[in-house]
């Protein structure tokens, strides 16, 4: 049985290319990018290089702006309390949305508890979607930073993000945004958007795991997170993962060639996917907007009556990974907490089945969980004391 | 994550469905918190005679309902009763911790269908 992969939005497999430029670089480039000689001078070299592909990518003024981090988690602690500590004298106020992702929501409920910060967490429409009229509201004296997530990683909302950062120019705050699910598919201009910090990892666009990185406009004061020597000019002490680092760059350079086309296959799949669900199962919810303003890749859906982990093993039985925002795959006792700031019940948001594409789908992987997915939910509903059959209701 | 039996019952559930003319139903659980059992019983002389369930909920609600009836099916009000979470999910090969809790309740529903029944009795 063939796997087909949906869930891009976790992870993606690394590309061939990638694969071979991490490994030849684990093979002849072990020097430490601090030490003053040739070897180490030679991996500092390429260091550089790998920030300048990344700030072409988000057309950074500077590549010196780009700082490597652990991942997307990591860059979002570093920018948020990095952020807040440097500032803490001219406020305590943050403004946030309900639909961050953890790294995010995490970072403030911490800042919260243990610094003594105030955070607005900005509700959203139904389908997902900021209002500049809400953070216009929400802003105060005291407030230092806004973090606004660039597009939603369950719902594949793509926020107003030119918009907002308009509007805050000139104000005396932050703009923090997580694209870890942007970069692959959205051109991003940081100096037109005017971001001053960015969140982006490595293995969401078929780069390796365990790398990320951070821009921070020059200017920007940050209290860094790990303490130690002064790699990433001090604002991120540990020997640099370079390896990992030139496979992201690898993987920039993958994304700069093919983003195009990738978003108009995804598209074209996505669409079909949504239309073909909607034609073939009642009661279902598309979580997010149609079109230009949902990513390439996203399909969301709520189906009522029951709950997703069946849905999800269902469809593993079948070989198709995919993934859900119930509790039973939270992690917690809740719900997703995006389906929940979107206006679903609990009892609706525990059916939800996210299917995120890639570029290696095909269409007939597509057409195939067409043929599977209606039976797989009505076997789930006909078990479910909350289905009422169509008959019985009319 | 899951056990082979957890899976099988998962798979081929025994005894869905609900049953016409129940001698009792027991019900636990809530939309909300995501999982939902109903027991539906037929009982005579003390003797669970048939029994059938409908689940709202992830693998291990739908595994542990599918047990629970394999077990009770049969046996008297009294045996049914001592059945415990412990037994249903020793029997399923284990449950993953997190779902001990939240998603082995069939034996409460069990439990809420005999005490309907023994309050209609009275």
């Amino acid at each position: 049985m063939n796997e087909i992969y949906l869930d891009h939005a976790a992870t993606t497999p690394m590309d061939v290319e990638v694969i071979n430029t991490v490994n030849k670089y684990m093979e002849d480039y072990y020097g430490n990018p601090s030490s003053i000689y040739k070897t180490g001078q030679i991996a500092n070299n390429k260091l550089n290089e790998a920030r300048k592909t990344i700030a072409e990518l988000i057309n950074a003024n500077d590549f010196r702006e780009i700082i490597f981090t652990s991942g997307g988690t990591e860059s979002d602690n570093l920018a948020i309390k990095g952020a807040a500590l440097a500032l803490k004298d001219q406020g305590n106020h943050i403004i946030t949305t309900k639909i961050e992702h953890h790294a995010v929501l995490h970072t403030c409920e911490y800042l919260e508890k243990h610094h003594d910060y105030e955070v607005t967490y900005l509700d959203v429409d139904e389908k997902g979607f900021v209002k500049i009229a809400d953070i216009k509201e929400a802003l105060r004296e005291d407030t230092v930073l806004v973090s606004i997530i660039t597009a939603n990683n369950e719902i594949g909302t793509i926020q107003p993000i030119k918009e907002i950062g308009t509007f805050l120019k000139n104000k005396d705050v932050y703009f923090h945004t997580d694209a870890v699910q942007a970069i692959g598919q959205i051109k991003l201009n940081v100096q037109e958007i005017n971001i001053d910090l960015l969140s982006a990892s490595a293995h969401k666009i078929h780069g390796p795991k365990g790398v990320g990185m951070l821009y921070i406009k020059k200017g920007t004061k940050l209290v860094p997170q790990l303490n130690g020597g002064a790699q990433e000019r001090n604002r991120r002490a540990g020997t640099e993962n370079l390896p990992g680092i030139m496979g992201f760059k690898k993987a920039v350079e993958l994304v700069m060639e093919n983003r195009q086309k990738y978003v108009e296959k995804n598209s074209y799949l996505r669409d079909k996917l949504i239309n073909g669900i909607e034609k073939s199962i009642d009661d279902a919810v598309l979580n997010g907007p149609r079109g230009s303003k949902r990513l390439s890749n996203n399909v969301n859906f709520c189906f009522k009556y029951i709950e997703g982990e069946s849905i999800l093993l269902n469809l593993d039985m079948l070989g198709i990974a995919a993934s859900s925002g119930s509790a039973c795959t939270s992690g917690s006792l809740d719900p997703s907490h995006v389906l929940l700031a979107i206006g679903h019940s609990k009892g609706t948001a525990h059916g939800s089945l996210r299917l995120s594409l890639g570029k290696d789908n095909t269409e007939q992987e597509i057409d195939f969980v067409l043929e599977k997915l209606p039976g797989i939910i009505q076997r789930i509903r006909d078990m479910s004391p909350l289905y009422i059959k169509e008959k019985e209701r009319s | 994550m899951y056990s082979e039996k957890v899976m099988d019952h998962f798979q081929n559930p025994r005894n869905v469905g609900d049953l016409e003319n129940p001698d009792t139903v027991g019900e636990v659980g809530n939309p909300s918190c995501g999982d939902i059992i109903q027991l539906f019983l037929k009982i005579d002389d003390e003797v669970i005679t048939d029994i059938k369930f409908k689940t709202f909920g992830c693998g291990a609600a739908v595994a542990t309902s599918s047990l629970t009836t394999e077990l009770v099916k049969g046996k008297t009000i009294e045996e049914a009763l001592r059945i415990s979470k412990k037994d249903i999910a020793e029997k399923l090969g284990g449950l993953p911790p997190n779902k001990m809790h939240c998603s082995n309740l069939a034996t409460d529903a069990l439990k809420d269908a005999i005490d309907n029944y023994r309050g209609e009795d009275e």
